[in-house]
């Protein structure tokens, strides 16, 4: 007789549930708290990286003929607030941040927010679509994979996704921009939009949600067209990866008690995959889609590049090349801010997905 | 009271790296309906696999043979969708560890009338009046509250009277208890037994306890079949099998259980272990371990005889009859 087992609450008595909603609402004012610290932590971050990098802004901006009059050195510096101490500079810095005013660009010369404000959307836009579809995909092929397991479809499938995690990102962009673009002529290759329409009026900066905001259905249909190859490219690694742990973590869940109580129920195959084992499986797989989005926002340079798409990522490249301190900043900060986004929402689905986290 | 269910030479293989091999080998047993049957055997004896094979829901690789008939049909025959029809229907199942056989995040609600609403076809809120129904039958406090709670509320007796309540949504004739109360605290264990009691009584219900814990058995069953090595050694009404046994292996299990006046010092372990799974001696798989083993034990595989009133026996030496 094994009673020593630790069971958590009283023999006998049920605990009294708790209130979901008043719950729900503690756990997501924790979460956004956090989630704010971290930002200011971000920004500290990115300011001491900046004081950091060996160079000198004025030098960078100016021209090496300006650098000898100190006069003109002087006056950039007054200008931009770098003959200030330090932590004056950095506080400057945050009250400018938090105010939405991330600087110049010494680059643009444009304010630093308004670059980000059309850069950063195309990046996100791209991701999304990325995202939402290597999650179909994945999910769907690694839930196929584990309820055959060693079976052919499970070894074709292992496979396709090797392949996908294999192959290097520019080397698919180049294949796919070749053979369905140029070649076939199947997709549009490069930029957001034909170049015969112009960009819907802004709203949320995405440009097949502005064009269906103001009922341009030509204009969204082409941002969406646009959007396809793209975001394909970007998804063959992050479908291959999310089949491989959607697969493991299946697999995982079928080994439980639940489940073969599940089918003791005499429930049909397909509802005690979808509600019984998905279900659970999921926790593990958008803990990876939200770190394949933080990665897809950051690795979309060279795709960014090679279908000429206006993002984030050549806006950074540029930035970095040309010593732009507030477009480095500008982008680290929001760059961090959307990861920091993703992860909070990570976070609320779990409550979502996982009545434990929320109740505890 | 009639036949409910009539196993004959229930054999089950399992697929190990060695290829097959016999985890239950040519088990015989009835349950009459509205009756407590118990299986009872140490871990490795078959006794869970017996269960799964009756539910269709051993592991891949396994096969079956001999026959298993339910209401006038063989269910190791079945379709795994006529199977299906009866599972959760007719023949439903307690696992041993509630805090494990109950989804962690779907609501009790959920768990109690998805079967109910599969299997019965009724709507969302019949089922629900329904789950109020059997979670009072069970003792479940504040049961409108408890619907829309999950798992983790409850404590580990109420999991199980959870568990029960979603085995007994639809009705059925049979319920397969495997270890039900192993999982649980000594005080909550006979809660939960005295409810399944209750339950067979009310519902014309017959139940198959599966449990190593004679103490279990005493209590609820009305006939017991003691298993060894995937086999039968002994199968009678309770009475008789624990005041009288005659099998060696059931006189062990009896005399390794504590007395309430022996105190420590009464207690007898069988020597040896239990074999495991694709090693089982030939003869009688009890031979190496039993202290009246005699030649032909080693060679000849023992049969299950009445010698009693719905009592058998697979000793053919029978050193505790009367006549030894």
């Amino acid at each position: 007789m094994s009673s020593a087992k630790p069971k958590s609450g009283t023999p006998g008595a049920g605990r009294r549930p708790a209130r979901p909603g008043g719950v729900l609402l503690r756990f997501l004012v924790r979460r956004l708290a956090a989630a704010l610290l971290l930002c200011v932590g971000i920004t500290l971050v990115a300011f001491t990286l900046t004081q950091l990098v060996p160079g000198d802004p004025a030098a960078a901006n100016l021209g090496q003929s300006a650098v000898d009059d100190p006069a003109a050195v002087a006056a950039f510096r007054a200008k931009y607030g770098l003959d200030q101490p330090v932590p004056v500079q950095y506080l400057t810095y945050i009250g400018n941040v938090f105010q939405g005013n991330l600087g110049v660009s010494q680059q643009s010369h444009r304010p630093v927010a308004e670059d980000l404000a059309e850069f950063v959307p195309a990046t996100i836009e791209l991701a999304l679509f990325a995202i939402v579809l290597s999650l179909v995909v994945g999910v769907a092929l690694g839930v196929v994979a584990a309820v055959n397991r060693d079976r052919w479809p499970d070894q074709v499938l292992r496979v396709v996704s090797l392949g996908g995690v294999s192959m290097p990102t520019f080397w698919v962009a180049l294949v796919a921009f070749y053979l369905l673009s140029f070649k076939f002529d199947l997709l549009p290759g490069t930029g957001r939009l034909d170049p015969v329409l112009s960009p819907p009026p802004y709203t949320t900066g995405f440009y097949s949600v502005d064009a269906a905001l103001a009922g341009q259905w030509d204009v969204m249909w082409s941002a969406i067209g646009h959007l396809v190859l793209p975001s394909l490219v970007l998804a063959v690694y992050t479908v291959g990866m999310l089949m491989r742990f959607s697969r493991a973590s299946v697999l995982e869940i079928l080994g439980n008690d639940y489940v073969r109580a599940a089918r003791a129920k005499g429930l049909p195959e397909r509802v005690v995959i979808v509600r019984h084992v998905l279900r659970p499986a999921m926790v593990a797989i958008i803990t990876v889609a939200g770190v394949a989005f933080g990665s897809l926002l950051s690795g979309a340079v060279l795709v960014e590049k090679i279908f000429s798409w206006p993002g984030v990522g050549q806006y950074a490249y540029r930035s970095a090349v040309n010593l732009d301190l507030p477009g480095i900043m500008g982008v680290s900060i929001v760059v961090a801010a959307v990861y920091i986004l993703i992860n909070l929402l990570v976070d609320l689905l779990y409550g979502v997905i996982d009545p434990r986290i929320r109740l505890s | 009271m009639g036949t409910l269910l009539e196993v004959e030479d229930l054999t089950v293989w399992l697929a190990t790296r060695n290829g097959p091999r016999k985890a239950v080998d040519g088990l015989s047993f009835r349950v009459d309906s509205g009756e407590v049957f118990g299986i009872a055997g140490e871990s490795g004896s078959g006794k869970t696999m017996t269960a799964m094979a009756l539910l269709g829901l051993l592991p891949h690789a396994a096969r079956t043979g001999g026959r298993a008939v339910f209401e006038g049909r063989d269910l190791l025959a079945m379709k795994p969708r006529e199977l299906r029809d009866v599972r959760g229907r007719s023949i439903a199942m307690v696992s041993q560890d509630p805090s494990t056989s109950l989804h962690p995040m779907l609501s009790i609600e959920t768990q109690v009338t998805e079967h109910m609403r599969h299997h019965l076809g009724i709507g969302r809120s019949e089922a629900r009046g329904r789950a109020v129904e059997l979670l009072s039958t069970v003792r479940i406090p504040d049961p409108e509250r408890a619907l829309g709670a999950h798992p983790a509320q409850f404590s580990g007796g109420m999991r199980q009277r959870i568990a029960i309540a979603v085995a007994l949504a639809c009705e059925p004739r049979l319920l397969l208890a495997d270890e039900p109360t192993t999982a649980l605290d000594v005080t909550v264990q006979a809660g939960i037994l005295r409810l399944l009691d209750r339950l067979r009584r009310e519902r014309d219900l017959a139940v198959v306890v599966i449990t190593h814990d004679l103490g279990v058995m005493s209590a609820v069953a009305d006939r017991i079949c003691v298993m060894y090595g995937g086999r039968t050694a002994e199968v009678g009404p309770r009475e008789t099998v624990l005041t009288h046994p005659r099998h060696p292996y059931t006189r062990g299990l009896l005399d390794a259980l504590p007395h309430p006046e022996g105190g420590a010092a009464a207690l007898r372990p069988i020597p040896g272990s239990p074999p495991s799974l694709g090693a089982v001696p030939d003869g009688c798989p009890f031979h190496p371990r039993c202290a009246f083993a005699v030649d032909s034990c080693r060679v000849d595989r023992p049969e299950p005889v009445l010698i009693g009133s719905d009592h058998r026996l697979a000793c053919p030496p029978d050193p505790l009859g009367e006549s030894a």
